[in-house]
């Protein structure tokens, strides 16, 4: 199966179309493509399979928003700035861990992506006060933030599935609950 | 329920539900209050931040579900560097490698300071035997077959000579002491006197780890030596006191005097003393005497890397192996050589020291 999509690379047009209109096939294929390359950097610089996922999914998350915000400009080969980013994700950790040697062993020319990783990691630390204010909220109330503001889904819904038995109630306790998890996120340094 | 109210209008507002009246109303109401207008802000860019949340998360779980269709295991076993043998056993194993050469350092060393190597390795004893060296020892070998051919007929075996000493009388009846280390592994040993007469002797006693052999002449021609000039000091002697030997460390007897330097001898053996006398091979056995005429040692060895330091053994270690003998041994008590010059005493001296020659056979 990963030989097959292997033999079929999407060219760099193809995969801007295909995440703009989200295509599951040309993420598919676009993820298998390049993830031999950047295992092989980072397994080859003191990481694991597990490290080369977690950096890869990261540099493809990070050029998924670029290209869904619309400021992406290909000024670069996809494989070159996926190379970089990871690169520089990978450097940021194991500075982090204490186990970078001040050597890497390069497979790949690179660029400078600071910018986007750092855009990156600043969006990452509040998605991590989001994830612990959604965990501290509990239950009902992460159901119901997750139904109304998430999953769209209407007041009247929420009345049915919770068994309320009137919107007024309904919204009453939708504004508690966002009450609680706003305070719950900006109470977090 | 005001503010509910309040959230519930900034929600509608947001999400275009509200009628155009609505709409107009709440716009003068955002221009009017600006605790309004913060707080629309305020939850429409924490809706941003929820949604996107949400978006990530469902793009990870996508990207999981792709993942895991990879066989990641088999990619980096095919993507890893493999460095060269050493540099991987070396990584691998580095730890019990340098345990292991601690082991055996420590292991080497401590066998070394065991068995004495290190003591050893300063200063070594010359043995003063005069051994004959190697080229004579060749020229003999090839006398020796000249003979055994020229005697072919008789098969008669020609004995040679190896080791020379010293050795001196202790009694006037022919008990005379050298070192053992003169005698050892020799049975056939002659002793001669200052008038180049020789005597046939055998080995009476041995104590190898003194050093000390005492001799027995044996032969049939040897008449009684007369009375022993010199007595034999008990007691220890001083340092500084001057000291003589006489010995055959040439084919002729050589005086040697000095002082006595250390009332012990190398690293701080009893056995010895060290004297200053400029001793050679041969003197090996000989007797070292104090200016009143005693004898206080049997002059030793040599110490291979300090110039001027020889070995004597005390005569009190002399004494109890005379008095080990089997034989009731009486030693002279009566000094006739106290008030004489040395010039004096050495003419009376010569008379009871012996070259001492070994042969094997």
């Amino acid at each position: 199966m990963s030989k097959e999509l292997n033999d079929s690379i999407p060219t760099d047009s193809e995969v801007i179309l295909g995440i703009l209109n989200n295509s599951e096939s040309v993420l598919k294929r676009l993820y298998v493509a390049y993830f031999p390359m950047v295992l092989q950097m980072i397994i080859n610089n003191n990481g694991t399979a597990d490290d080369a996922k977690d950096i890869y999914q990261e540099a493809i998350i990070i050029l998924y928003n670029k290209i869904k915000a619309g400021d992406f400009e290909l000024s670069s080969k996809l494989k070159t700035f996926i190379y970089s980013v990871c690169r520089r994700l990978w450097l940021k950790r194991l500075s982090q861990m204490s186990r970078f040697g001040g050597d890497i062993r390069d497979f790949q020319e690179y660029l400078h992506v600071e910018e986007d990783v750092d855009k990156h990691t600043e969006m990452d630390i509040q998605f991590n006060k989001m994830e612990s204010a959604l965990q501290l909220l509990g239950e009902p109330c992460k159901t119901i933030m997750e139904d109304f503001y998430i999953h769209n889904l209407s007041m009247q819904d929420i009345c049915e599935r919770f068994g309320y038995t009137n919107a007024d109630n309904a919204k009453t306790q939708k504004y508690k609950c966002l009450q609680r998890l706003k305070k719950l996120f900006f109470q977090q340094k | 329920m005001n503010e509910v109210k309040l959230q519930d209008d900034i929600e509608r507002y947001l999400s275009g539900e509200m009628t155009a009246v609505e709409h107009k109303a709440f716009d003068l109401l955002r221009k009017e209050d600006p605790a309004v207008n913060a707080k629309l802000a305020e939850h429409q860019e924490f809706t941003k931040i929820l949604k996107q949340y949400s978006n990530r998360l469902a793009l990870e779980t996508r990207l999981d579900a792709i993942h895991s269709e990879i066989d990641v295991h088999t990619l980096a076993d095919e993507l890893i560097i493999h460095p060269s043998f050493i540099v991987r056993l070396w990584r691998n194993h580095h730890s019990k490698i340098s345990v292991a050469a601690s082991i055996a350092i420590f292991a080497i060393l401590s066998t070394l300071f065991v068995t004495g190597y290190f003591n050893n390795q300063d200063s070594k004893y010359i043995q003063l035997s005069r051994e004959v060296g190697n080229l004579k020892h060749k020229t003999d070998n090839l006398n020796l077959k000249l003979a055994q051919t020229a005697n072919s007929r008789s098969g008669k075996i020609v004995a040679t000579d190896r080791f020379r000493g010293t050795g001196f009388a202790i009694t006037s009846n022919g008990l005379i002491v050298t070192n053992y280390h003169v005698v050892s592994e020799y049975d056939s040993v002659y002793v001669q006197n200052a008038a180049g007469k020789s005597f046939k002797a055998k080995v009476l006693y041995t104590e190898p780890q003194n050093d000390i052999a005492i001799l027995k002449i044996t032969d049939t021609a040897f008449k009684n030596l007369g009375p022993i000039p010199y007595t034999f000091k008990k007691s220890a002697s001083d340092l500084a006191e001057s000291v003589y030997t006489y010995g055959y460390s040439q084919d002729q007897g050589v005086f040697g005097d000095g002082k006595l330097t250390a009332s012990n001898g190398l690293n701080g053996d009893s056995l010895d003393y060290q004297i200053s006398i400029p001793v050679n091979f041969g003197n090996s056995g000989g007797p070292l005497l104090d200016s009143k005429g005693n004898i206080i040692g049997i002059v030793q060895a040599k110490q291979s890397q300090l110039e001027g330091v020889h070995f004597a053994v005390k005569t009190s270690y002399l004494l109890s192996a005379i008095d080990s003998l089997n034989q009731k041994v009486v030693l002279n008590t009566k000094n006739t050589l106290a008030n004489l010059t040395p010039v004096q005493q050495l003419k009376k001296v010569k008379n009871y020291v012996f070259m001492v020659k070994v042969y094997d056979k």
